[in-house]
């Protein structure tokens, strides 16, 4: 039978008891991919040949009796957004086409030093800007559950290949969501680490102060063995927090005995599919159950964080796009008279409508006589943002809510409204803004089959306290062993 | 806040060095507009007196010694460009 669906966990266990090998591991993840990626379109591009080197790599080293690090052999995907040396990076756009890193992020070098088997690299929406993956330049992903729908997004490409079993763990990134939602959509494990928890060399920027680097697994003892792996300080990201890293598997306990979890009242307002609440609220009363005391709260600015993100992401978005200009790299027009009309024709015929329009609310929100009004105004408010957390995580020790208002809306479907499509990122942009960590994990269906997310918030740094009471859950509702009816058998 | 006009997004996309199509540019002055009035809501929040946040860390200056370190290869980062000539990167025509 296919290891293509073993947690990631488990294949290390099997490697170790000499019951697997990592080449047998990675074959069949190959085989996997090549049966549905033509259908699901997750992998941008993929390292069969240096992936089977690595897996060759472990097996001799496990024929030696060495000591293996916790991720050797196991079979990892990359969102495209993230540099790998000597290979593509596309981040989904165009304008990216032909670009080869010449140096790892420093995830990647970090999951080089564990052996970890690379695979290949993750369909994204365009620069991380989306909700639905719609906006890759070069391919629809489809959701493995329905494939009339969207995977959900940035990371759609990501979370994909892991709900499918193209992959046993992802790399996504996540900025408003962009790690979380598509989890939810895809019945995955989605993790956001704190602000500051991951380095950030090597990711392309997106915007600066929000982007964060986290896993999407099938289960979270898996996503806690890749947190162990890429968290901690790095030298050659000055925001990386200087913290101590804890072992995230000790944080995995059955029980949430006098753990104190607060329901936000204003994340079970309008909009929210009813579907969607029942499944949440039967999660709630799971939580309880297992020990947890719950209460209601109250976090007052949760509307005004979209407005306030789509300020703020698209100014740091407009600044940090500004390299883009085809003179040291990527996509030159050849159409341009001289150097600025070159610039001009090369961003214009390189970025796709919603990097665009994402670039133009920023220029214009930075814009003199528009600053106060639009870019300080949004700064200030998402100080109210945080204060509301702030305050909240007094009497609180965790924050449980719907990760996304509705499960896997339909392609296409929100392609014309822009402004809808932001909206569906209202649950998890808070947090985001916040700098806090949060998982996402499946929690339920809705009638149509389609998976729904949990969405748990922890104080900055207390991963702990967020895997911990996944954990539980996971282990209470099992629904951990979540396979997508076209992959059944597989 | 007022709509979006055609001259506020030629001069935002002037800002931005973005070529774009009239097509373009009239769907910007919806979907801007229609995007930018949204965002307005924040207006009906009062911040006197309320700090702006840029940054959720606590951050200092990071300081490490003045010593070289290995600089990427010359020949790697050239090996990118869409045009170079010798150790330059070349580019289009800068005075008219």
């Amino acid at each position: 039978m296919s290891t293509c669906f073993l947690p990631a966990h488990e294949i290390a266990r099997r490697l170790r008891q000499g019951e697997l090998t990592a080449v047998q591991t990675a074959e069949d993840l190959f085989e996997q991919i090549h049966r549905f990626d033509p259908q699901i379109q997750a992998y941008l591009s993929l390292n069969e040949q240096s992936a089977l080197r690595t897996a060759q790599e472990t097996d001799a080293a496990l024929q030696r009796g060495d000591e293996l690090p916790p991720l050797a052999g196991i079979p990892v995907g990359v969102k495209d957004v993230i540099c790998s040396k000597g290979e593509q990076v596309t981040c989904g756009s165009k304008i990216l086409e032909n670009f080869v890193s010449p140096y790892d992020a420093t995830v990647i070098r970090k999951l080089r030093e564990q052996k970890a088997v690379l695979i290949g690299k993750l369909n994204m929406d365009e620069f991380a800007m989306g909700s639905s993956t719609e906006n890759s330049a070069y391919m629809k992903t489809r959701n493995p559950w329905d494939l009339e729908r969207a995977p959900g997004g940035s990371s759609g490409g990501s979370a994909a290949a892991v709900a499918a079993g193209m992959a046993s763990a992802a790399l996504g990134s996540d900025t408003g969501g962009s790690v979380r939602q598509p989890a939810a959509f895809c019945g995955t494990v989605g993790f956001k680490p704190t602000y500051g928890r991951v380095s950030r060399f090597g990711l392309v920027a997106f915007a600066s102060s929000l982007d964060q680097i986290g896993p999407l697994t099938r289960n979270v003892r898996d996503a806690a063995l890749v947190l162990n792996a890429v968290c901690g300080n790095d030298p050659l990201d000055s925001t990386s927090a200087d913290i101590q890293v804890p072992d995230f598997t000790e944080a995995l306990r059955e029980d949430l005995e006098g753990m104190r979890v607060g329901v936000p009242r204003e994340y079970f307002m309008d909009g929210l599919d009813p579907e969607v609440e029942a499944a949440i609220q039967a999660a709630i009363q799971t939580l309880k159950n297992l020990g947890a005391q719950i209460d209601e709260l109250s976090l007052p600015h949760t509307e005004y964080g979209v407005a306030t993100y789509y300020i703020i992401a698209p100014a740091e978005a407009s600044s940090n796009l500004a390299r883009y200009d085809g003179i040291r790299y990527g996509y030159r027009s050849q159409n341009g008279g001289g150097l600025i009309d070159a610039y001009r024709k090369t961003r214009g015929e390189g970025f796709g409508d919603e990097v665009k329009r994402r670039i133009m609310i920023g220029a214009y929100a930075l814009s003199a006589g528009y600053y106060d009004a639009y870019y300080l105004k949004a700064m200030k408010a998402r100080t109210l943002v945080k204060q509301d957390f702030d305050r909240a995580f007094e009497n609180f020790d965790l924050i449980v809510s719907p990760t996304a208002p509705t499960p896997a809306f339909k392609l296409g479907e929100m392609t014309d409204d822009p402004l809808q499509m932001y909206l569906s990122d209202v649950f998890t942009i808070p947090a985001s803004l916040a700098g806090l960590p949060g998982v996402s994990i499946p929690c339920g269906f809705s009638g149509g089959g389609l998976p729904i997310g949990l969405q748990l918030l922890g104080k900055p740094f207390d991963e702990e306290s967020v895997l911990r009471a996944a954990y539980a859950f996971e282990q209470s509702a099992a629904l951990h062993d979540l396979r997508p009816p076209l992959m059944k058998g597989a | 806040m007022a709509g979006i006009s055609l001259e506020d997004v030629e001069y935002a996309a002037e800002l931005a060095r973005l070529d774009l199509q009239p097509a373009e540019k009239e769907a910007l002055v919806d979907q801007l507009g229609r995007i930018l009035q949204y965002i307005g809501k924040l207006n009906e929040l009062d911040t006197e007196g309320v700090e702006p946040t840029s940054h959720v860390l606590t951050i200092q200056n990071v300081f490490r010694e003045d010593r070289a370190g290995e600089p990427m290869d010359r020949e790697d980062a050239l090996e990118l460009a869409p045009d170079a000539s010798g150790a330059f990167f070349q580019a289009p025509k800068v005075i008219e």
